[in-house]
């Protein structure tokens, strides 16, 4: 079974990778289209490597495939901030080093340039996307703007739209039972905090829509299904921006994290693989990413001047989980917490959620 | 035994039609009477409309049109389990996942009647068709024929008065069919009840009936005693439906009262005795029974026309030898000789002259 | 004597009758054997492998016993060890470990494994693997000062029974209980979910089997007493579900059931059911009981439909002559025959139902998950090992299920069609 997924996987990859200096993987669809226009079209001008973009489901899973069969055809993959914790910690992963990462465009060196977390022992970021819950403003004469507003079914009525799973709604939970952003976990890891995440979601349990595509957040909204959800922030943007959707996002208790590059251990082109990388995440890079899709940064210097989307007159700065008006009361993932608990919390939450 | 009417008649069809799709009709205006005790045979070919007319009496078929009567009650709308009627089906139709008792049990279960009652019936029943041993097996352990006598003691044991029977026998090899018509020909006479039988096999109907009705066509096309149906065929049909049958067209020549003289097509002239023929100068067909042909000048009544034949060819049969003849024109006429000590050999290609007693040329329809 | 007979019979060369018999016999057995060869061959490599190797994943996992390999050690030294107070020389080795671990890049997948029954570990293997190499003896002092979490009497008995590369910690969580300081006992009451949703799945597959055969008993009986064209259409209407792909029909039913659905609109539109009071079908239990019966109604009806087509209705009519109502007719003589279609179509659409994956995925919504979700939850979070031993369990249940009925009915009299 394994040896089969690794050989498929060894074929695609020589395949695409036979005429190209170099191989990025990523999500494909709306955002790996961003990244060819932002990275890989201004790379293959600039320096003249052959680059070519394949897709992946979830780029981790091959990776590992391949570092642990020994054909490794990527050179460099876009993954979750937490697989990249995890495969650095299992050698999966090259050692990125922050210094060979160039300096802000104001000079600014990278390790003070990129906001904190955003790079790692094995891995560098790409953007910052980001939970949030967003409504539909025709349904409400005067909308939500408090996270603890989502919870409140007296002030806002209506079913409500989560994601089904442990991550991200058991913070959403204790924020808005008031818990500061900078709290959450510390009080997450106590058996207690989790009741507590528990007990605020039984308030709105039965009025609850669970979902688990990432577009069925905007469909069940679009559907008149729920009053609000909980959704990817992009998708909410493109919703908005592209189909002209009513749809207002909170930012309030918005819960983000990064999205990494790597290179695989015993990638073909290294070298190449580490401009690559250098180049996309310099203040230009994520720049040219941002006016592509509402994923925010994760440099400073990126958001220095006014970042535009492409159709030339949308301001990105309000749409990005990175603008400092919607990091007011953000949480960060912590990917620490969820690498220990995520099978135990999701348990709890399976349990919870058939009881 | 035979009845032609209405009061003392146990079964009565009175105008019976049957109609399956509203365009053709299966049973044309059937009217037809059987007396209590009696054992009437259904005749005929698939088709003939025999099956469905069963069928109608035993409620699982309505008439289209006409009234069916069971010991002067009409039954037309008394559903079928209400007529107290017992059935033989073709397949025997014994249950499978019950044993022979429960089988047998079964109609006295749904009757309310007690245990005790029911064992000693079932007893009585199993003996009656000898098979007292069987009642734990089940219906797949038993061969063709034990199941056939399984399926008429089921039929037997709530005592109905009319038992119908579709075909019981069609699925026995020759010799236990021979032998179970004699067992239900007696189990009828030492029961006294009503049968109605049908077949298509006129040799089971002929040693079994009282009287057969000859189907044909959605019609009875005769009603009679087995030995009438045979010797006195009323027309080509019956004639040509029972038994083995010479015909020969021609036309009448001549009639008068009961003797008539047929113009063979072929120009020769013979007697025959007029059936259903009205008139001088009307085509006909007649019947002679091969084993009434006779081919020794000294066996043919006095004055009797012959015909020339040659011998086309002679099986041997045992008991008979038949002898396929060439005569006014066919080339199938058949005779038909016991095999005696002294009996003429004859040989293919040999010329011999033939004829018969007029009474057995039977001028019918053509 | 009659057995004297034969064994002395011989074929005309000579040969014993039996001999020649058995060889002739073998020629044409190896034939057969050949013919079945390539379908042995497949249902080896796609079904008993795969199920072979799942059961031994259930029962293995390597990830901590291959790379602590000095802790293991002492762990088979000293199998009676208190685990509320290990020993210096147990600190010792697993410095040494993590030390290893922390070279090896490898603490990933011993924390991974470790977590599996002690959750929270893995941040604290990756931690205590990173300080590893700057500790000093006393090692017990000096590991607890960098995190009292490497006290916990749970994490020593976690350590230990995955010291084995074999264990049956995995049927431990799979039956919800978990491990403790003081060893394995049964979860909390708001943790328990397995056993509850295994109780569920297979009371949910047991009342779709029923509301399957009920609606199928009717349709198999007209389709096999209707005349030949009819019943060849009504048979295409219910194979179609089999020609259009799961997915759209699930997505169907979303369509049709949901609160701003097709039925609700209808019911709101007739004035039935007020606007604000839209009937919930959809995302629960009612939405993957209607949306799975549908799915499985085909399989309930072809083996019901290949019995009773070979039922003779003169079954019938003799029950009836024999005077039988109709009613005791049908529950005597008829139901009693097309019982072998019943058990086959109710066997095959609750071993179906109760692996079923996919509806209740996407139109269960909270309370309509069953056990076969959390498989897939825990293959998709890579506990390869606690969804093998899920589904091993699961697998127990049917095989001992499928053993009753063959006691109670019979497998013999099975009738798939």
């Amino acid at each position: 079974m394994k040896k089969i997924l690794i050989l498929s996987t060894a074929l695609t990859g020589l395949a695409s990778a036979a005429h190209a200096d170099l191989t990025v993987m990523s999500w494909g669809g709306a955002y790996g289209e961003a990244q060819t226009e932002a990275f890989v079209k201004p790379f293959m001008a600039t320096t003249g490597i052959k680059t070519i973009m394949v897709d992946s489901d979830n780029p981790a899973t091959p990776v590992k495939a391949m570092v642990e069969s020994g054909n490794v055809t990527v050179d460099v993959a876009n993954i979750e901030y937490a697989d990249a914790i995890r495969l650095c910690d299992e050698g999966v992963l090259e050692p990125i080093d922050i210094a060979t990462l160039p300096a802000g465009a104001d000079g600014t060196p990278a390790a003070d340039d990129f906001l904190p977390g955003a790079v790692t022992e094995c891995a560098v970021s790409t953007d910052i996307w980001s939970n949030v819950f967003a409504y539909d403003t025709t349904k409400f004469a005067e909308g939500p703007t408090k996270v603890a507003d989502f919870f409140d079914l007296e002030k806002f009525p209506g079913k409500r739209g989560l994601k089904k799973g442990a991550k991200a709604v058991l913070e959403l939970a204790l924020m808005g039972d008031g818990v500061p952003a900078s709290e959450v976990y510390a009080v997450l890891s106590t058996p207690e905090g989790v009741d507590r995440a528990f007990a605020k979601l039984d308030t709105i349990k039965k009025d609850v829509v669970w979902w688990e595509a990432g577009s069925q957040a905007p469909q069940l909204l679009a559907d008149g299904e729920v009053a609000m959800t909980t959704a990817y922030n992009g998708r909410i943007f493109a919703a908005a921006m592209n189909e002209g959707k009513p749809f207002q996002i909170v930012w309030d208790g918005q819960i983000y994290e990064n999205e990494m590059f790597v290179v695989p251990k015993g990638a073909p082109n290294k070298e190449d693989a580490m401009k690559f990388i250098a180049f996309s995440t310099s203040t230009e890079g994520l720049r040219a990413s941002a006016q592509q899709i509402s994923y925010g940064p994760a440099r400073k210097s990126s958001m220095a001047t006014e970042i535009i989307f492409k159709d030339g007159k949308t301001v990105m700065a309000p749409h990005l989980p990175t603008a400092p008006e919607n990091m007011t009361n953000a949480l960060e993932t912590s990917s620490e917490f969820w690498v220990d608990h995520d099978a135990e919390l999701n348990e709890r939450f399976q349990a919870w959620l058939s009881q | 035994m035979a009845v032609e009417t209405r009061s003392d008649a146990y079964v009565a069809f009175e105008h019976v039609q049957k109609s399956y799709d509203g365009v053709t009709l299966v049973v044309k205006d059937l009217n037809l009477n059987i007396a209590k005790g009696e054992f009437l045979t259904m005749l005929g070919p698939s088709g003939s409309g025999k099956t469905t007319c069963l069928m109608m009496l035993a409620g699982f078929e309505t008439a289209t049109h006409g009234e069916i009567r069971l010991d002067g009650a009409p039954i037309n709308s008394v559903p079928p389990h209400k007529r107290g009627i017992g059935m033989v089906f073709q397949n025997y139709a014994l249950f499978p996942h019950m044993t022979v008792g429960e089988n047998l049990a079964f109609p006295l279960e749904v009757r309310g009647l007690g245990k005790s009652e029911r064992e000693a019936k079932i007893k009585r029943a199993l003996d009656m068709v000898q098979m007292g041993a069987f009642a734990n097996r089940r219906p797949a352990q038993l061969s063709g024929g034990q199941q056939q006598r399984i399926a008429l003691a089921r039929a037997l044991v709530f005592d109905p008065a009319l038992v119908l029977m579709d075909e019981p026998l069609g699925a026995l090899d020759k010799q236990l069919r021979e032998h179970m018509q004699f067992e239900i020909k007696h189990l009828h006479e030492s029961l006294g009840i009503t049968v109605v039988y049908v077949t298509h096999d006129q040799g089971e109907a002929l040693t079994m009936s009282d009287r057969v009705a000859v189907f044909n066509d959605g019609r009875i096309q005769q009603l009679a005693p087995p030995a009438d149906l045979y010797e006195r065929p009323e027309n080509s049909f019956v004639a040509q439906f029972i038994g083995e049958n010479n015909k020969l067209p021609g036309t009448i020549e001549e009639l008068s009262g009961d003797k008539a003289l047929v113009r063979l097509a072929t120009g020769e002239l013979i007697d025959a005795t007029p059936v259903n023929i009205k008139e001088k100068g009307q085509k006909t067909l007649v019947s002679i029974r091969p084993e009434r042909v006779e081919f020794k000048p000294e066996m043919m009544p006095a004055g009797a026309h012959t015909l020339d034949a040659e011998v086309v060819e002679v099986i041997y049969m045992g008991d008979i030898l038949r002898a396929v003849l060439k005569v006014a024109g066919t080339e199938d006429f058949v005779m038909k000789m016991r095999n005696t000590l002294g009996q003429t050999r004859l040989v293919p290609g040999q010329k011999i002259k033939v004829g018969w007693h007029p009474q057995d040329a039977r001028a019918l329809d053509p | 004597m009659a057995e004297d007979a034969t064994t002395l019979l011989k074929t005309a060369d000579g040969r014993p009758l039996k001999a020649a018999l058995a060889t002739a016999q073998a020629r044409s057995r190896r034939r057969a054997f050949l013919l079945v060869l390539p379908l042995l061959a497949f249902v080896l490599l796609t079904f008993l492998i795969p199920i072979g190797y799942m059961l031994k994943r259930s029962f293995e996992h390597d990830g901590f016993s291959a790379n602590a390999p000095a802790l293991v050690q002492w762990f088979a030294e000293n199998p009676g060890f208190d685990p509320a107070n290990p020993p210096e020389a147990a600190f010792a080795a697993l410095v040494q470990d993590l030390a290893k671990m922390q070279a090896d890049k490898t603490t990933g997948m011993v924390g991974t494994r470790i977590n599996y029954t002690v959750p929270g570990t893995i941040s604290l293997f990756k931690s205590g693997a990173r300080a590893a190499k700057d500790l000093a003896p006393p090692y017990k002092e000096a590991l607890l000062a960098e995190d009292a979490k490497w006290g916990q009497p749970a994490l020593w008995r976690g350590m230990y029974d995955a010291s084995s590369t074999y264990t049956g910690d995995f049927y431990q969580v799979a039956v919800d209980r978990k491990l403790t300081d003081d060893g394995w006992a049964r979860g909390g009451d708001k943790e328990r979910i397995y056993v509850y949703l295994f109780v569920k799945t297979f009371l949910v597959s047991a009342l779709i089997t029923v509301i399957c055969l009920l609606l199928a008993f009717p349709v198999s009986h007209l389709l096999a007493t209707l005349p030949m064209a009819k019943s060849s259409l009504l048979m295409i209407l219910v194979l179609l579900p089999f020609w259009t792909s799961l997915l759209v029909r699930t997505t169907a039913w979303i369509a049709l059931l949901q609160e701003q659905g097709v039925v609700n609109n209808m019911l709101v539109a007739l004035g039935l059911v007020s606007d604000g009071n839209r009937l919930s079908m959809m995302y629960n239990m009612t939405g993957t009981i209607v949306a799975m019966t549908h799915v499985l109604l085909p399989f309930m009806i072809l083996p019901l439909y290949s019995v009773m087509r070979v039922i003779p209705p003169s079954y019938a009519r003799a029950a009836r002559s024999l005077g039988a109502t109709s009613w005791t007719t049908f529950r005597r003589v008829y139901l009693p025959q097309t019982l072998p279609g019943i058990a086959a179509g109710s066997l095959l659409v609750f071993i179906l139902a109760v692996g079923y994956y996919i509806t209740p995925a996407l139109v269960g919504g909270a309370d309509g998950q069953l056990i076969s979700n959390l498989v897939s939850f825990h293959m998709t979070k890579s506990n390869w090992s606690l969804a093998a031993a899920l589904a091993a369990l699961l697998l127990v249940a049917i095989l001992v299920l499928y053993w009753v009925y063959d006691r109670l009915v019979g497998i013999d009299r099975l009738k798939f069609g």
